[in-house]
């Protein structure tokens, strides 16, 4: 894999303009999340609505530009999927970055753009920087299906 | 085979250096394996983290080799020859080791795991029975997380109080802060010799001799990051605590020393209790061993130490002084190179006298995805915090890229940083 690739237009775009950036009071929940082996920090915000679909994702952090632009694609990704889906794209998404998933095209159709982070999968060290708001995601949903709405997320060392 | 034919080696040999020398490398490069092999997709391997670790000579590898396969036996067991020729050789590093920091009490060299280790040693044996509550223990910004957590466990049991001086703009420690800190409550100051951070060299006379001045604390020097890259005589220093790591000067891992006063490790109780250490052992009691064994529970890391010995014998014939030249040309030449790169913020520069540990940020490109550009191009760089999250913090940023040298660098290593640093910025312009 090249730089290039890795470091390709659609990544680049998002860590530069990162999309639904910024906090969201009226959030059912809130979790922070990091990776303290690198330092990367992520706040992200999950509102459902009545039909427990996503209505609006956002999310707040520093970070290098693999986890900005895979926190920024995520939210463009499940705004308005319902719960259900958008944890079947979670899974998808990190089965591709750990290389564990051979992407047909149905499954390419569903990542979209989120295609352009495949290549972390053979950046073993970078892998938790992709899927840092991922699993942020997972512990939100999992949150609220508890009743909760605030939680924290650490990630460990392999 | 008759007669060999008279060898043009020799000259093209030389042809060979010459050629090395004019590219920038480094003639003592040839003496580590690893360098002698292609990194990757047949690049070279540009490594630049020798303040995490260094690599190994051969003559160190060999001597690990060697030793378990010719002489190995435990130490301090003298019941048959081979375990006498090892216990020799045992203390014979330690009579190496005392020469080599110009340490002149060898009774008072304590093997350890490593630099923190020799640390936790300080801070439980000596801490947990001479600090109380209301005492403080005087620590600098720049300390390594080996030399503030064992002093935070401190303030845990104990009760203490942490004091921390800080840098100024040059990344130079405020010493007229340190005295201000310093009152008749300071049961010991630590300090670090080099930071692994900034580069800095730190003047630990000055240092030693005003602490002694205005207070009757103990003084602990950090000289993990220092005695690997310049020379040190600890008789012209004021100290009670000198600790390092031999992974850091070419030797294995799992290794380091605590160097001290014998007067005061006498006063001392144990760090570790177990075999070596003890005397006589009755039911609820036991009296120790002598020194330094007191202070060396259980069968220590004998290759560990007999492959130190080995480096310490490198690193003495090549001369403390060359190798602290080369770094500071070489760090010269990097500082000037790298200063050429856009967006550049080079942390710690204008110090009376720096070492070759170069920490930088690039405008709007975070550490780990310079590492990663980096590495595609067979540059090996630190990124992250370095164990120093309080300095971070006082820099105000929550990691850094950083580059460290040693003497198998080469200025050829140096562009090919920049080089792939040029590159970084190409991909986030």
């Amino acid at each position: 894999m090249s730089l290039r690739s890795l470091y390709g237009n659609i990544i680049l775009d998002h860590y530069k303009n990162p999309r639904n950036m910024g906090e969201l009071p009226e959030a059912d929940v809130v979790v922070e999340a990091r990776n303290p082996l690198c330092g990367d920090e992520l706040t992200l915000y999950l509102k459902l609505d009545d039909n427990q679909r996503l209505a609006e994702v956002k999310f707040t952090g520093v970070g290098c530009a693999i986890s900005q632009a895979s926190a920024s694609m995520m939210t463009v990704a499940v705004q308005g999927l319902p719960k259900e889906e958008a944890e079947e794209l979670i899974q998808l998404f990190k089965q591709m970055v750990m290389g564990e998933a051979e992407l047909d095209a149905e499954a390419e159709a569903r990542l979209g753009d989120l295609v352009s982070l495949e290549g972390v999968s053979q950046l073993h060290n970078r892998v938790k920087c992709a899927t840092l708001a991922w699993n942020a995601l997972q512990e939100g949903l999992e949150e609220f299906a508890r009743g909760g709405s605030r939680a924290e997320l650490v990630e460990k060392a392999d | 085979m008759g007669m060999s034919m008279p060898m043009p080696k020799g000259s093209s040999e030389l042809e060979q250096a010459a050629e090395q020398e004019a590219a920038g490398e480094c003639s003592w490069r040839r003496d580590f394996p690893i360098f002698n092999q292609p990194y990757r997709d047949g690049i070279p391997l540009t490594y630049l983290d020798s303040a995490a670790t260094t690599q190994k000579p051969q003559v160190v590898i060999d001597a690990l080799s060697d030793f378990y396969s010719h002489t190995y036996a435990t130490v301090h067991r003298g019941a048959y020859e081979l375990s006498s020729q090892v216990t020799d050789r045992f203390d014979q590093v330690r009579a190496k080791l005392a020469q080599f920091l110009g340490a002149p009490d060898e009774r008072a060299i304590v093997f350890t795991r490593n630099a923190t280790e020799a640390i936790n040693l300080v801070a439980y044996a000596w801490g947990l029975d001479n600090l109380s509550p209301g005492d403080n223990v005087v620590l600098t910004i720049m300390e390594h997380h080996s030399n503030i957590i064992p002093w935070q466990l401190m303030a845990h049991y104990r009760g203490i109080e942490l004091r921390y001086v800080e840098i100024d703009q040059q990344g130079e420690l405020k010493l007229d802060q340190l005295a201000e800190l310093i009152d008749e409550h300071t049961r010991l100051v630590g300090v670090t010799h080099v930071s692994n951070v900034l580069g800095t060299v730190n003047p630990l006379p000055e240092i030693g001799r005003l602490v002694r001045e205005c207070s009757d604390a103990l003084i602990l020097f950090d000289g993990a990051q220092a005695a690997p890259h310049l020379p040190v005589n600890l008789t012209e220093l004021e100290f009670d605590f000198y600790v390092l790591s031999a992974h850091k000067m070419l030797g294995p891992t799992g290794i380091g020393a605590l160097i001290s006063r014998s007067e005061l490790l006498e006063k001392m109780q144990p760090f570790n209790g177990g075999g070596s250490m003890i005397e006589r052992v009755e039911l609820d009691t036991a009296t120790w061993a002598e020194l330094p064994y007191k202070f060396e529970a259980g069968t220590p890391h004998i290759a560990g130490v007999i492959g130190w010995g080995a480096a310490l014998d490198y690193l003495t014939q090549v001369g403390m002084e060359r190798v602290l030249d080369h770094e500071l040309a070489l760090t010269d030449y990097a500082l000037a190179r790298l200063s050429q790169v856009p967006g550049i913020r080079i942390f710690g520069q204008g110090q009376k006298m720096r070492l070759g540990v170069i920490s930088f940020e690039l405008a709007g490109i975070h550490p780990h995805d310079i590492a990663t550009i980096l590495d595609h191009h067979g540059v090996c760089i630190r990124a992250g915090h370095h164990c120093a999250q309080l300095l971070m913090k006082f820099l105000g940023v929550p990691a850094t890229s950083r580059a460290s040298f040693y003497l198998y660098n080469g200025r050829d290593d140096v562009d090919r940083l920049v080089n792939a640093l040029m590159e970084a910025v190409e991909i986030f312009r």
